[in-house]
């Protein structure tokens, strides 16, 4: 006790303070030597509830035992850093299988259950050590419940942010048509950050394409707001900035009005109606005569 | 040194090293205006590569590197803005009209060439 | 407050460290190179205001964190002559007398908040804010660092000695 009557606890613990450790050693050596008929009663009980339907009944069994195994350790060593690791380990296979959150939540959940239920079973005869092993038991469990949880949780969103990733940059393709001109393709809806997005991968592909003209095809938006029309007339400035023509191409009549209602001065673009137009005058501007042209030029 | 200044034939180079205070910008148009005259120099070429901000201050002073390199006969081309302070010019609604801006050296050399050609082709 | 830069401003050499410590805050914050790129622009212009307007000021860089977001903030004080008209100078195409406009609806743009506090005779104080959105992911990691165990706040069990 401190001088002033207080009991410096570091955690506070509904159980009290003093956790008899030869309860856990107990708890734990009883858990191993039931280990084969716990497990398979926990398989049954998750092929019961339908969970991990992904998985044959074999892989189920197999991830059981490992995690079973883990469980037990983790109670054993009060440390979650392995169970932490295989729990990773694990969501990462079964994440491109398709296994979902609570499908993970429901078997750690059931095995929780399923060893509360056979603790209950092997010491009611004495209620008091009953008492005790699940007060032993309980935080434990849940501890390693939230722990599996998470590691699944966390690693669902690595692999989401991943593919967004992927599906932004597949979503803002800039390509290189023919030396110094670039087309870039928008297609979808077009937000705020996405077109800024855009313009910062357009002006980044003039620089190293060194191009001197871009044909932006909007052909594939079907609307457009005020803030998008601004972010494609910054767009087309910004490009001019760095010495490149912008042209605006698969502007719909819609669009074009839509432009026109909210102010923005189109006389500062080039558009014209369709993306082969587009390129057509681009090549012009480059200096290359098209096909058309060329064989003007040969017949006759 | 802050800012380099080259002669490559008929044209000024002025390549800026780093980020410029106000005063070394108006050094650089004071010393570009000299130079302009002294070597007859019938373009100049400014090379913002090294800034990464372009302020209302730095757009201003290349303006009117522009207008006194105009009036000693020269055209000015502006080349290096990178795509960040493009970004930020537009959006802070500066623009370097009628300046004009090309992506590297090589581009305004040609486009100088062009202009400079136009013009001796006219007989001016 | 332990975070904040403090960069007084004299003269126009200031207004070079100014810019560099405006970007290199930005970008230990998270910002993306455009983002820290417009913070070091407002820096400069409005920087300069104290310079050419006024002779002295300081400026100062505060991170600012909440749950969903994280920013900077941008204030930038003088105790010069102040601005006669505000609403005004907030307007494009202003200039003062000098011929020059003062680059505030510039700065403006680009910055998220924008707050001008000016009164003649007393100074000036504008107070300019940016903002990124903080991910879930971002946040998690921030917490999983704060947390060496995930369920740390739950009751432990003392492990057998």
């Amino acid at each position: 006790m401190n001088p002033d009557n207080t009991t410096a606890v570091k955690h506070p613990t509904p159980q009290g303070p003093d956790i008899d450790s030869s309860l856990l050693h107990e708890l734990v050596a009883y858990l191993r030597k039931n280990r084969t008929e716990l497990r398979e009663e926990w398989a049954r009980r998750i092929t019961d509830a339908q969970l991990l339907s992904v998985m044959t009944p074999d892989e189920i069994f197999s991830e059981a035992t490992a995690v079973y195994d883990n469980y037990v350790d983790a109670l054993e060593t009060g440390s979650v850093e392995t169970l932490q690791a295989y729990a990773r380990d694990l969501s990462e296979r079964i994440i491109p299988r398709g296994v979902e959150t609570h499908e993970v939540l429901g078997i750690v959940l059931l095995l929780r259950d399923v060893l509360a239920r056979s603790l209950f079973v092997n010491y009611q005869h004495d209620a008091d050590l009953l008492d005790r092993i699940l007060d032993a038991y309980e935080p434990a469990a849940n501890r390693i419940a939230v722990t599996v949880g998470v590691s699944f949780v966390e690693e669902r969103e690595r692999v989401i942010r991943e593919q967004q990733e992927s599906i932004r940059e597949l979503s803002t393709p800039v390509l290189q048509v023919r030396e110094r001109l670039l087309i870039l393709p928008i297609i979808g809806v077009l937000d705020s950050q996405r077109a800024r997005q855009l313009t910062e991968q357009l002006l980044s592909s003039i620089q190293s394409n060194r191009a001197k003209v871009v044909v932006i095809d909007i052909t594939g938006v079907a609307t457009i707001d005020v803030t998008v029309a601004n972010h494609l007339v910054q767009t087309v400035e910004a490009a001019r900035l760095m010495g490149a023509s912008a042209i605006i191409t698969g502007l719909s009549s819609k669009i074009a009005q839509t432009l026109v209602d909210l102010g923005v001065d189109l006389s500062m673009m080039k558009t014209v109606g369709d993306l082969q137009g587009g390129l057509e005058e681009a090549e012009r501007l480059l200096g290359y005569r098209t096909l058309e042209e060329a064989f003007d030029g040969l017949e006759g | 040194m802050s800012v380099a200044i080259l002669r490559q034939g008929d044209y000024l180079i002025a390549s800026i090293q780093s980020d410029l205070s106000d005063s070394q910008v108006l050094a650089l148009r004071d010393d570009v205006a000299d130079r302009v005259g002294t070597h007859r120099a019938r373009g100049i070429i400014v090379d913002v590569t090294a800034l990464d901000v372009i302020d209302s201050f730095v757009a201003r002073s290349l303006r009117s590197i522009a207008v006194t390199a105009r009036l000693r006969g020269a055209q000015t081309v502006i080349v290096g803005i990178q795509p960040e302070v493009a970004i930020a010019m537009v959006q802070f609604d500066l623009n370097l009209q009628p300046l004009r801006t090309a992506l590297d050296l090589d581009e305004a050399i040609a486009l100088l060439d062009s202009w400079t050609a136009v013009r001796t082709a006219d007989g001016r | 407050m332990d975070d904040e830069i403090r960069i007084p401003i004299e003269g126009d050499d200031d207004l070079v460290p100014a810019r560099a410590e405006g970007r290199a805050l930005a970008e230990k914050l998270g910002f993306s190179r455009t983002d820290a790129t417009l913070i070091a622009t407002a820096i400069s212009e409005i920087g300069r205001n104290i310079v050419v307007h006024v002779g002295r000021g300081e400026l100062l860089l505060r991170p600012v964190s909440e749950p969903a977001r994280c920013g900077i903030v941008v204030i930038a004080r003088d105790e010069g002559p102040g601005i006669r008209d505000v609403e005004a100078a907030l307007n494009d195409g202003y200039a003062s007398n000098r011929g020059l406009g003062l680059g505030l609806p510039g700065t403006r743009r680009l910055m998220d908040e924008f707050l001008i506090e000016s009164e003649e005779g007393k100074g000036t104080t504008v107070r300019m804010t940016k903002w990124r959105a903080r991910d879930e992911l971002e946040r998690l990691r921030e917490r999983r660092g704060e947390m060496a165990d995930p369920s740390e706040h739950l009751p432990e069990v003392d492990a057998p000695d």
